[in-house]
């Protein structure tokens, strides 16, 4: 029953912003975002510590094709449906400042969008997550197209097509999954298991190309990543914090649930060549973030390189490797929202977001610098902060695949340290110069934001016992029962 | 069967308001009529009947088509009040559209191929003076001679296939034409020749690519109102009649058309959805369009199994109401604006939310995008391709949706994301009505489509 809430509680919002007018909308956002997020902590409480799937709920959905409304959670879905729910409210909170036309269609779609993330981690059906997967698109097409910067028309446009191109050929090794399966067809996910695992090598070759294609693109992993800087720079500072934040996630979900269980086989014999895209990506979009100007487009890139390790760390599948991915999911998605914020504020203040222009900004505001060492040094995994404890999981799973491999993935860590803390010392310190003559001191919102992610940052670095609990075992056992299927 | 009797009843009573002027008075009857005609209709489900002489058999499959041609035909009376308001020729248009639908449903029923060859022309009849009903309309004269000519010509090939079957066979029947082929090698050759000529008949009439290049213009000329019901009823019931004579009829010897269907359908998706990708007026974009879409539908055709009838009959309706809602906004805002470019579209998003809003919605289900009717439609036909093994179709048939999504969202950014004309159109209040029901509907199919797919 918890499920059904947490999915369907958004949209009810959703639709009812729609009816609302006025400064208030925000307010009320906010309102129900929290009211949610109370849901999962529910969840979080009534969870049995275990890997069993729990708060399954199945009704019959289309009968005469065997499609079942089938959701439920185990760890790695209730952590995931935890950062969807965790950060709606804190996006929601960042954009207390700005004044967006038509607020309620803006929270409305937002809210939408939650709807159909909740939906996408919580599926147990094939049909049900594709259609999840690409309601998430819409609303977030439309918050981009509606609300974001300059060129957004042609930009967001190749996002949409770039993303619908790999999601029509998940739709199609689904079809071919779903006509496989035995019996009456079923889009259930024990029977899409157990039909991609009844293939033999080359078959499975095809549908993990298929299904990883869509998921790769979402992430993006190099070569499909084309689409990913303009869009994130483009994008209003919600949007984008939703697409870094928790859509890039999907992808990432997608893989350990609807990837790697279904044809083990196909993973065991083509995982190398994706991982090392996974591998390319890290290194070449590190080097870009190096020379970038923009700090906004430089964390676009440096995402690009996260998400690279996060993927090839899943990709190796082992259990350290995908429980690194799980946790590595959670920190990337709380550093990368702070860091887009950090960038919306520094881009209110000054009109700019040219790395070289800013300067001395810690001479103005100590505060605010602290917070955003805080942020930043969890993003470039300095230990005691969340971003340590996934990626130290992520590069022992790598390393377990293959040492050179591991060392040249671990080069994320060292570029990345380059990258971001040349980038704060040319914002931050030095001398103030003629734009940055004074800082306006952060509003109580700016401040709780940063505040509570920076508490995360660090609470979650220093203890991150309870959330590797929840994951551990759900993990592990779908590790078992792939590398079972590997015939390892 | 009852659904005949009462649609021709419609027509005739429709020819006598002029007489006993009760003019005023004729739409809400039309509507009632097409209601009770609907009631009627479903109350023969599960009781099979043939009637005159075994020529029409009402089947499931012939309700449930039929059942959808009058529900789209209700919807675009909804639309279509303005084409009833000019008073000299009220009721000429009332009574050729109803007999228009009354040879679609023949289309649906038949099991005989001279009820095919007078539902054709019923239906077509009507329509090509339908199609020149804007008497001062140059481009809508050229648009009826246009399509009465290349319809003659269709009807040609198609009159002299059934002349050759009936050569080999000996019967009109379809049964027995079955039963006749059945011994693969003892049909002789005039058969397969005949075979063919029907099939460029019926493509003629579904436009499908290479012989669609009658649609453009034809949509483009003719009043939207008609436009919207030759993209829909006539479309549906030509494929009714199509699967009908080609999945099952000419089921056995399916090796010797199947490979033309093939390149038929794939021709039609590709070549469709490009050029519509060209086109700068909105009517003429939606012609192309439906064209793309007859060629999803011969997908499902060809692929001949369980799913082939449902994926069609929901692909149609899925289909039907999403171009109800496409072309009533089209004839507003071009009415409106007086143009119907796609920059006339610019900034709707502001000026009319509604418009902008649905239209948003029914182009989503176009381009096949979830949770509409459109995508689950697709999704039917891929799944259905799939299982006949014709997986190169399917790609070809993801490529040419890429296209399409691309002309598509053209109309949604031009509503959403270029500044225009900032003027709120005025909408009629059943015009907002058949709007917002046809969006729900859209929505609604698209997330609870069992109840059509398991009707057949």
């Amino acid at each position: 029953m918890i499920t059904l809430l947490l999915i369907f509680f958004p949209l009810l919002a959703a639709l009812m912003l729609l009816f609302v007018k006025g400064e208030q909308v925000k307010k009320i956002a906010l309102g129900a975002t929290i009211v949610e997020f109370a849901i999962t902590v529910m969840a979080l409480l009534q969870y049995q510590q275990g890997n069993t799937t729990q708060f399954e709920v199945s009704y019959s959905w289309i009968k005469s094709l065997g499609i079942n409304f089938h959701v439920g959670m185990d760890g790695i879905s209730l952590l995931m449906v935890l950062l969807t729910t965790f950060l709606v409210p804190i996006i929601i909170l960042t954009s207390f400042n700005k004044d967006y036309r038509n607020p309620s269609r803006f929270y409305s779609l937002v809210l939408a969008m939650q709807f159909a993330l909740v939906g996408v981690f919580v599926s147990l059906d094939g049909f049900l997550f594709y259609i999840f997967w690409e309601l998430a698109l819409i609303p977030i097409y439309f918050i981009c197209l509606l609300w974001g910067g300059e060129n957004r028309a042609r930009i967001t446009f190749k996002f949409f097509v770039y993303t619908l191109t790999g999601s029509l050929m998940m739709l199609g090794a689904m079809i071919y999954l779903y006509l496989k399966t035995e019996g009456v067809h079923s889009f259930e996910i024990a029977a899409l298991y157990k039909s991609g695992q009844g293939l033999d090598l080359i078959h499975q070759g095809y549908v993990f190309w298929a299904i990883f294609m869509a998921f790769a693109i979402k992430m993006p992993i190099f070569p499909f990543h084309t689409w990913q800087p303009d869009t994130y720079t483009v994008a209003p500072a919600q949007g984008t914090m939703l697409l870094a934040g928790i859509m890039l996630k999907m992808g990432t979900y997608g893989v350990i649930r609807w990837l790697l269980p279904i044809v083990p086989v196909g993973v065991a014999s083509n995982a190398n060549i994706a991982i090392t895209l996974s591998v390319i990506g890290i290194v070449y979009a590190s080097c870009i973030a190096i020379v970038q100007k923009d700090f906004k487009r430089l964390i676009a890139y440096s995402s690009i390189a996260h998400v690279g390790l996060i993927s090839a760390g899943i990709l190796a599948c082992n259990v350290q490797g995908v429980q690194g991915g799980v946790i590595q999911m959670l920190s990337h998605g709380v550093n990368v929202v702070g860091l887009f914020f950090i960038v919306d504020i520094l881009q209110k203040r000054y009109g700019t977001r040219d790395i070289a222009s800013l300067g001395g900004i810690r001479n103005l505001n100590p505060q605010f610098a602290v917070l955003f060492l805080i942020v930043l040094l969890g993003s470039v995994a300095l230990p005691l902060t969340n971003g340590f404890v996934g990626e130290f999981l992520l590069l022992n799973g790598v390393f377990q695949y293959g040492a050179w491999t591991a060392a040249i993935a671990g080069l994320s860590v060292i570029l990345g340290a380059v990258y971001m803390l040349r980038s704060y010392q040319s914002i931050m310190l030095g001398e103030t110069n003629s734009v940055t003559v004074s800082f306006a001191p952060l509003s109580s919102s700016e401040k709780a934001v940063l505040i509570i992610l920076c508490a995360a940052i660090l609470g979650f670095g220093v203890y991150p016992k309870p959330l590797l609990d929840i994951a551990g075992p759900s993990v592990e056992k779908l590790v078992d029962g792939v590398r079972l299927a590997m015939g390892k | 069967m009852k659904a005949l009797v009462l649609l021709s009843s419609l027509g005739v009573i429709s020819l006598l308001a002029e007489l006993f002027s009760f003019k005023k008075l004729l739409y809400p009857i039309v509507l009632l009529g097409l209601i009770a005609t609907f009631i009627f209709n479903i109350q023969d489900w599960n009781v099979a009947n043939n009637t005159f002489y075994n020529m029409l058999q009402f089947d499931n499959y012939a309700i449930a088509f039929s059942s959808v041609i009058i529900l789209v035909a209700f919807l675009w009376f909804l639309m279509a009040e303005g084409f009833f308001k000019e008073e000299t020729n009220m009721t000429d248009h009332y009574s050729l559209v109803l007999f228009a639908l009354v040879g679609a449903v023949i289309l649906v029923s038949y099991t005989n191929m001279t009820m095919l060859f007078l539902g054709i022309e019923i239906l077509s009849i009507p329509m090509y003076i339908l199609v020149g009903s804007s008497k001062n309309d140059l481009s809508s004269n050229e648009a009826s001679f246009k399509y009465l000519i290349m319809g003659a010509f269709a009807t040609g090939f198609l009159l002299f296939g059934i002349a050759l079957i009936y050569g080999a066979t000996g019967s009109f029947d379809l049964a027995t034409i079955k039963t006749g082929i059945s011994v693969q090698g003892a049909t002789p050759t005039i058969f397969y020749v005949g075979m063919l000529m029907m099939l460029v008949g019926l493509s003629f009439k579904v436009s499908a690519v290479p012989f669609h290049f009658w649609a453009p213009d034809v949509y483009e000329g003719a009043p939207t109102v008609i436009t919207a019901f030759m993209a829909t009823i006539v479309k549906l019931a030509a494929f009714a009649a199509f699967l009908r004579l080609f999945d099952v009829t000419f089921f056995r010897v399916s090796a010797s058309w199947m490979n033309i269907v093939w390149v038929l359908a794939a021709l039609t998706m590709l070549v469709g959805n490009i050029t519509a990708v060209f086109q700068t007026r909105t009517k003429r974009m939606l012609a192309y369009s439906s064209v793309a879409h007859a060629g999803y539908m011969l997908m499902a055709l060809l692929a001949m199994n369980m799913y082939s009838n449902s994926a069609i009959l929901f692909y149609g309706l899925a289909y039907s109401i999403g171009s109800i809602a496409t072309f009533t906004i089209v004839s507003i805002v071009a009415e409106a604006r007086g143009d119907d470019g796609i920059h006339a579209f610019n900034g709707l998003g502001k000026s009319n939310p509604l418009l902008a809003v649905v239209m948003s919605i029914a182009l989503l289900s176009l381009a096949g995008i979830p949770p509409t009717a459109g995508f689950f439609a697709k999704y039917v036909i891929f799944t259905s391709s799939f299982l006949a093994g014709n997986v190169f179709l399917v790609g070809a048939a993801i490529l040419a949706s890429l296209i399409g999504v691309y002309y598509y969202f053209r109309l949604i950014i031009a509503m959403y994301f270029k500044e225009g004309n900032s003027e709120k159109i005025n909408v009629e209040m059943n015009h907002k009505l058949l709007l917002i029901v046809v969006a729900i509907a859209i929505i609604a199919l698209g997330i609870f489509p069992d109840f059509v797919i398991r009707l057949i």
